[in-house]
């Protein structure tokens, strides 16, 4: 049990993965017997239609579901071999290490320079915070529109600004996988572009989990899909296909991820 | 199916309901703001009288802390003191406990544990003052002086009163809390738990300042309650006007010498009479001065949200 918990020595080939991951609201099976390797700095889509445990099973990695009272999970979510569900382990240390973005930016209600500096903080930070905050914003491409009013309010930025201000405060305490919950749902579609932009120069660094409504931007931006669906008599949600994006997009190997990727329903 | 040969009026139509419900809507607004300007009116009316009194001088009343109307002190800082230190202990007993409620309540609390102690608070609010009064003279001063030794303090004291009022404003306090911090969204609570946040961390330096300005609401009430409460310092706090700010002493607030003098036979137009309308002038001059000074400060400090 205690040797489980601390970091295998040799290097891992999968960012995370699950293994046989169920995850249940009270007696109902949101999401059912997901098996995923996830690629190191990569981008994983999540497809799927609506109401198919997308975002449950995202919010599965970094422990968030924690805060819906009837929420259980079975299986393994494993990261370095360690099983992120396992007792010992704290969410809270497991939040630091995988970052999540959501669908509506979510600044907080402080200044630019403190909607970064307060992760780090908590986070105890050491360095210098003046660089560390040049540094993540200029990492989500945002420091030359923001460098002369980081003093002011991060509500004063417009809704693409601070979505990047969210991903910039996410990459402050250096995680190693980032969550996107739909993070341009909201956004017009140059601040898509811009976003999507992005997450190519932060695979270089960060592992990137998507979940996207939008075919057309997972087939833009990831290099795999996990495709999703409800199925079965208890309409718990599955993957049902998981490969190279490419792949899902011209020749899906399932019937149902054709029909829906081809538009065809969904 | 729609009538297409019907003619197209879109003239405006009168709609009876629609202003009467505004216009008593309006009459319900400008009612409170109308009972305000009257009472500042008897107030400052009746004041002024005691001000014209040839024994008083405004400097006297403003400066001096004596107030023995007997014979012919009039200086209010003798009850404004003990107004002060009453509603201190109050506030001090008051902000942390309701806000630390507040927070359990709101973050850390399950629903079934939370719909089991909200309404237990609020129970408290609903205890008569009187009852609150008797509490603290009866029960806690006694405790008080075994911990204190009886030579250390009276029967009458601020201390024991003042954190009776503490108690009585908590529920008040903690419920308006309450309030304002689950009206923080929770988009707010996941950001900060999505950085690796602790439920502390993200209570107190997230979702807190957030709710800064009902925070500072409900504490700019709790306030106003104290300085006003007249029942249980009346009772508890004793009846000798002494200009001090130790709690271990007696001290008559503003209100509980109000109760006292207009309690006995007083006649119209005396000086006596007319020195509580001062006193009651003075009492809402302080109630405005602590909330504006709590306003610049929930002003200072809040983080909006909107």
């Amino acid at each position: 049990m205690k040797e489980n918990s601390i970091m295998q020595p040799e290097a891992p080939q999968y960012a995370i993965e699950t293994r046989d991951l169920s995850i249940f609201y009270g007696n109902f099976e949101a999401v059912k017997g997901v098996n995923l390797k996830i690629e190191k700095q990569k981008i994983t889509a999540i497809i799927g239609p609506s109401g198919c445990g997308k975002s449950t099973l995202l919010r599965a990695f970094n422990r968030m579901n924690d805060f819906v009272p009837t929420s259980r999970v079975q299986g393994e979510i494993l990261m370095h071999g360690t099983n992120l569900y396992s007792r010992d382990i704290d969410p809270v240390e497991v939040r630091r290490k995988i970052g999540m973005v959501f669908q509506k930016p979510n600044p907080f209600p402080k200044t630019i320079y403190d909607n970064i500096a307060w992760g780090a903080k908590i986070n105890g930070f050491k360095g210098k915070m003046d660089d560390l905050v040049e540094q993540s914003l200029r990492g989500a491409a945002l420091w030359d529109e923001v460098k002369d009013k980081l003093k002011q309010s991060a509500y004063a930025l417009s809704g693409g600004q601070q979505q990047r201000l969210c991903i910039a405060r996410t990459i402050a305490i250096q995680p190693e996988i980032i969550l996107m919950d739909e993070p341009a749902s909201a956004l017009d579609p140059i601040s898509t572009l811009r976003i999507e932009e992005l997450m190519q120069e932060l695979k270089k660094n960060y592992t990137i989990l998507i979940v996207t409504h939008n075919m057309q931007q997972a087939a833009r931006v990831s290099d795999f899909t996990a495709m999703m669906m409800l199925y079965g008599e208890t309409r718990s949600g599955t993957v049902i296909e998981y490969d190279d994006t490419k792949k899902i997009f011209t020749r899906p190997g399932d019937k149902r991820t054709e029909d829906y990727v081809t538009g065809r329903f969904g | 199916m729609v009538n297409m040969n019907r003619p197209l009026d879109l003239r405006k139509k009168p709609r009876i309901g629609e202003s009467a419900i505004q216009a008593l809507l309006f009459f319900a607004g400008i009612l409170s703001v109308f009972t305000t300007l009257a009472i500042v009116f008897v107030l400052g009316k009746e004041a002024l009288l005691f001000f014209n009194d040839p024994e008083v001088t405004l400097a006297e009343f403003f400066t001096s802390t004596k107030w023995a109307p007997a014979i012919g002190d009039f200086g209010i800082w003798a009850l404004v003191s003990a107004t002060l230190t009453t509603s201190a202990i109050a506030i001090l007993v008051a902000v942390p406990l309701g806000m630390s409620a507040a927070i359990y309540l709101s973050e850390y609390a399950s629903p079934r544990a939370r719909s089991i102690l909200k309404p237990l608070l609020e129970i408290l609010a609903g205890i008569p003052t009187v009852v609150y009064g008797y509490f603290a003279l009866l029960f806690v001063t006694p405790i008080l002086r075994s911990l204190t030794g009886e030579d250390n303090l009276g029967v009458y004291n601020m201390l024991s009163a003042g954190l009776v009022m503490g108690i009585m404003i908590l529920p008040l306090i903690s419920s308006m809390s309450e309030d304002a911090l689950s009206a923080v969204p929770r988009s707010l609570r996941e950001a900060a738990y999505a950085m690796g946040a602790t439920p502390f961390e993200a209570s107190v330096q997230v979702v807190l300042p957030a709710a800064l300005s009902g925070i500072g609401a409900a504490v700019i009430v709790g306030i106003s309650r104290a300085v006003g409460e007249t029942m249980i310092v009346a009772v508890a706090s004793g009846a000798t006007s002494e200009f001090t700010f130790n709690p271990l002493q007696a001290a008559e607030t503003m209100t509980a010498h109000i109760a006292r003098i207009s309690g006995g036979d007083l006649s119209y137009n005396s000086i006596d009479y007319n020195s509580l309308f001062a006193i009651a002038l003075m009492l809402f001059l302080v109630t405005l001065v602590l909330n504006l000074v709590s306003q610049w400060v929930v002003a200072k400090f809040r983080e909006q949200y909107e």
